[in-house]
């Protein structure tokens, strides 16, 4: 597959990536290290919680997002990071025995006006469990390197 | 944590420090960011952030166990003085996550947390949503993360 470029995310694409199991022991894991609440540790304290039974981590459910798109083109492109997520929606739990997936949307792109090597490419990802409930949506600019280098606007 | 009622915008509070080590900005990112800049010090050295930086991602989820921690210390605090404790739930997301500089081997982030809004809500009786804007401050006094967190927070009783 040839390395992907900035000038290769086109608004309209749509590609899946996936499935990933998650397991009650990595979720207990990651919130032990990052987000020890009950509701991410203990199977009986997180029954009595207002969600009702063991969760991931909205940050642990964003990681394992970012794990699939990384697996599935970041490291097969020239990927210079993120500059931050303008929106996060955690729309259900993530329980263990998951198998999740992410839909990855581009919703615009645009060259920088500063740096005549690099543009952003603006991607809606959205995960879901193997029922095909969405469980998290974010949207979030993604900067790349360009293939050839731009125009710099004064 | 306190009950809704108690909590008001701009509150601020310090939640720690954290000081980044190149094995574990490694080992995060081995886990679920393992683009070249997370993980190779030779290669990140060639990259346009110049050395081994932490994953945004990591970065954020440091601040969200520093506040949990702050607000496990408080709530047992005020078990302490025989005070009442306010539940709070899960959270519906968040918002305007900025990784405005990188985070490198060594750095010591300084993160804190402001209230920002408060709204009741409608759908869950005896439950408002709290939405506080945490941030990392790097030894430099650069900011280096921000994001917009909500979480619902018990409203107080009766």
């Amino acid at each position: 597959m040839p390395k992907l470029y900035w000038e290769d995310f086109i608004a309209g694409q749509v590609v899946e990536y996936g499935p990933r199991l998650v397991t009650a022991d990595e979720i207990k894991e990651f919130a032990a290290a990052f987000d020890p609440q009950p509701m991410h540790l203990d199977e009986d304290a997180a029954r009595a919680s207002m969600i009702g039974g063991l969760c991931a981590s909205g940050w642990h459910t964003c990681s394992i997002m970012m794990r699939l798109i990384v697996d599935g083109f970041i490291l097969n492109s020239s990927s210079m990071g993120s500059p931050g997520v303008d929106e996060v929606r955690w729309l259900a739990p993530v329980r263990p025995g998951d198998r999740l997936t992410v839909r990855a949307s581009v919703l615009e792109t645009r060259a920088s006006n500063s740096r005549p090597d690099r543009g952003f490419a603006k991607f809606c990802f959205d995960m879901f469990n193997a029922a095909g409930t969405r469980v998290m949506t974010l949207t979030t600019p993604l900067m790349f390197g360009r293939r050839e280098q731009g125009d710099v606007q004064a | 944590m306190s009950y809704f009622e108690d909590i008001a915008i701009g509150q601020r509070t310090e939640l720690g420090t954290h000081t980044f080590t190149a094995e574990e900005i490694k080992a995060f990112a081995r886990k679920y960011d393992p683009q070249l800049f997370h993980v190779d010090e030779a290669a990140a050295a060639r990259s346009h952030f110049g050395a081994l930086c932490a994953s945004g991602w990591h970065t954020g989820a440091v601040g969200m166990r520093l506040f949990v921690d702050t607000r496990t210390r408080e709530d047992d605090a005020r078990r302490a003085r025989g005070e009442q404790v306010a539940n709070y739930g899960v959270s519906p997301g968040m918002r305007d996550v900025r990784w405005t500089k990188p985070v490198y081997v060594g750095d010591t982030i300084s993160y804190a947390s402001e209230i920002v809004d408060l709204r009741p809500v409608a759908s869950r009786p005896g439950w408002g949503l709290v939405s506080a804007r945490t941030t990392g401050t790097n030894q430099h006094g650069d900011i280096v993360y921000a994001a917009v967190g909500a979480v619902f927070v018990q409203r107080r009783p009766g």
